[in-house]
């Protein structure tokens, strides 16, 4: 199946320059001034104005940036942490554990991956009201300790990654179960888990709906100040799209140094899920 | 899959006749609990977080949306009055044709192109390994980002997209103002950051293809598009079942690029006149901003009951077209 390699590359490129052209209007607008941002045709080179619009920008009042910023980052490494040792420690006893219940339970958590978290998010924040966690960074973080979809990757994963011979002679010499885990299973689940982590991350930094509902102005995650700066000062781009770029630099960092195992992971996983 | 767990954990209990360890009576009892117990140990607590938070909440917004319940005080119970309501709710109704119309809108172009980049990544070229990452920097963008940028990109006064259509000619376009342009607009942003990662699932489907079936097209003289649509097509059958999916559950969903798209005060409402409006924003409006919980229950239940539809009508479909 050979086609003109040419033409294919020239496809290729404008899809990826479509792909990053937004991105990179992100990064001049930011470094330009209010003033050039309208102009015809547009400016199409980055400016000097990146520091003082980042200093505006945590200097802007309604948005709190700094304060979303550390929630985000507190929020998206615990929340990260957390479901990947949950996910993998689970995954691990449903792949080579066997015990009483054990594909009744398999089927419920396939059962509600599907199901949108959308679906229970007013009953959440009446527990959150019960629990008195309105407007507390916890309330972001509890609740998503734990993933369905998560359990369910890491448990493919510990099917193909974890030899059985690894663990009966870990059992021989006399290792319990959580020490097989921590010192065989876990090792072997790294790739794994580095993409069901980073995937994590990525969610928890972007989640939207949930902030925006259980959480005040005063006390934001950086969507939820980018959702002020977009509602407040929507006529000041340079302002909203500095605050968009800083909100986005983290995850691209992230995406630079692991873009490769994202990449493999979305192409090892998705079907099979 | 094999079960090692009970059979090993006879085996430490054999070992121990061999080189008795001191205290061997309780170690035996230990190793036995430890085999029973573990796995349960180890599941319960994904079981006990997501009982609490991910499945009761699932549940009781069923019993919610049976409710007349505002803020504070707990519900009175009023059968399905939400729902009857709701049937006659035009904000309700227009909100499903909003969001179906953006489904289509986001879902249909992105897996097409998708499948045409998919298959032009599928050549074997050199430098493939930047351009997979490069087709998947929109999904790390994140959403709000994403939402701020296009607003600007659309702007009526300052946006590129009025500025191309002035080289043409076109009168600028007031991109908020009505249905089909707002929906354009907010669709063009649900593709842009999902059509990369659509392309490489496919991708790894079309690699796993048997590389002679196109020898023997080939042979039998079928050209190029032909194989593709009776070669690639089938044969990816199941990614394209599973993003289609997967998309139609995300656009039913649609949440933060309308509002961000809508700025100031009415961004909740989808533009003054609704007309971007999403049923996850009319949800959130009834609920967050009117405190009607018991009402905004049953919306979300409408969302779910309308997932699970499009759902079956989707399998129905590929059933019938194999």
């Amino acid at each position: 199946m050979r086609r003109s390699p040419v033409l294919v590359y020239c496809t290729l490129i404008a899809a990826i320059a479509f792909s990053a052209f937004p991105l990179y209007w992100l990064f001049v607008v930011a470094t330009r001034t209010n003033d050039v941002v309208g102009d015809w045709p547009p400016p199409l080179l980055p400016g000097d104005n990146l520091g003082d619009n980042i200093a505006r920008l945590f200097a802007a009042e309604q948005a709190n940036f700094l304060t979303g910023l550390i929630n985000s980052s507190i929020a998206s490494v615990v929340v990260t942490v957390s479901v990947v040792f949950f996910s993998s420690l689970a995954g691990f006893a449903f792949a080579k554990l066997k015990f009483r219940g054990r594909n009744a339970l398999l089927v419920i958590i396939l059962a509600t991956m599907m199901i949108p978290v959308q679906m229970g998010i007013i009953p959440l924040y009446m527990i959150m009201v019960e629990l008195g966690w309105q407007n507390e960074l916890q309330a972001v973080i509890v609740p998503f300790l734990v993933s369905a979809f998560g359990v369910f990757l890491m448990r493919q994963y510990a099917e193909r990654a974890v030899p059985d011979e690894l663990l009966e002679a870990a059992r021989v010499d006399g290792c319990n179960t959580f020490r097989i885990y921590w010192t065989v299973v876990l090792p072997a689940l790294r790739p794994g888990a580095a993409v069901l982590g980073l995937f994590t991350f990525m969610a928890t930094w972007n989640e939207f709906l949930w902030p925006l509902a259980v959480l005040e102005a005063d006390n934001p995650t950086v969507q939820f100040s980018l959702r002020q700066l977009s509602t407040t000062y929507y006529t000041d781009y340079t302002l909203m799209f500095t605050g968009a770029l800083v909100a986005t630099l983290p995850l691209l960092l992230v995406f630079i140094m692991f873009g490769k195992q994202i990449v493999g992971g979305i192409m090892e996983g998705a079907v099979k899920a | 899959m094999t079960d090692l767990r009970p059979r090993t954990a006879e085996r430490t209990g054999k070992n121990s006749d061999v080189t008795p360890p001191p205290r061997r009576r309780l170690g035996d009892f230990l190793g036995r609990m430890d085999a029973k117990w573990s796995p349960y140990l180890f599941v319960a607590p994904f079981f006990v977080i997501f009982g609490i938070f991910g499945l009761f909440p699932l549940g009781y917004t069923a019993w919610v949306s049976l409710h007349k319940w505002s803020m504070g005080g707990s519900g009175t119970f009023i059968g399905f009055e939400n729902y009857v309501e709701l049937f006659d709710d035009p904000d309700f109704w227009n909100a499903t044709i909003n969001t179906l119309g953006m489904l289509v809108l986001a879902t249909v172009p992105q897996l097409l192109i998708a499948l045409v980049l998919a298959s032009l990544l599928n050549h074997g070229l050199r430098g493939l390994t930047i351009l997979r990452v490069g087709v998947l920097l929109p999904i790390v963008t994140s959403v709000a980002a994403v939402g701020i940028v296009f607003s600007q990109i659309y702007a009526r006064d300052v946006g590129m997209v009025n500025g191309m259509l002035g080289l043409i000619g076109v009168d600028a376009v007031d991109w908020r103002a009505d249905k089909w342009s707002s929906w354009i607009a907010i669709s063009t942003m649900v593709n842009w950051r999902w059509t990369g990662y659509n392309a490489l699932i496919y991708l790894a489907a079309m690699q796993s293809i048997p590389r002679d079936l196109y020898e023997a097209a080939t042979v039998d003289g079928a050209s190029r598009i032909r194989q593709f649509w009776n070669i690639t097509v089938p044969m990816i059958r199941p990614a394209i079942i599973f993003t289609v999916i997967m998309s139609t559950i995300a656009g039913m969903q649609l949440f933060t690029e309308p509002l961000i798209f809508g700025q100031g005060s009415y961004a909740i409402s989808g533009g003054s006149l609704r007309q971007f409006q999403t049923l996850s924003m009319y949800m959130f409006e009834k609920a967050f901003r009117d405190f009607e919980y018991g009402y905004g229950s049953a919306v979300a239940w409408m969302i779910f009951v309308l997932i699970m539809l499009l759902a079956l009508i989707n399998f129905l479909i590929m059933r019938k077209g194999k």
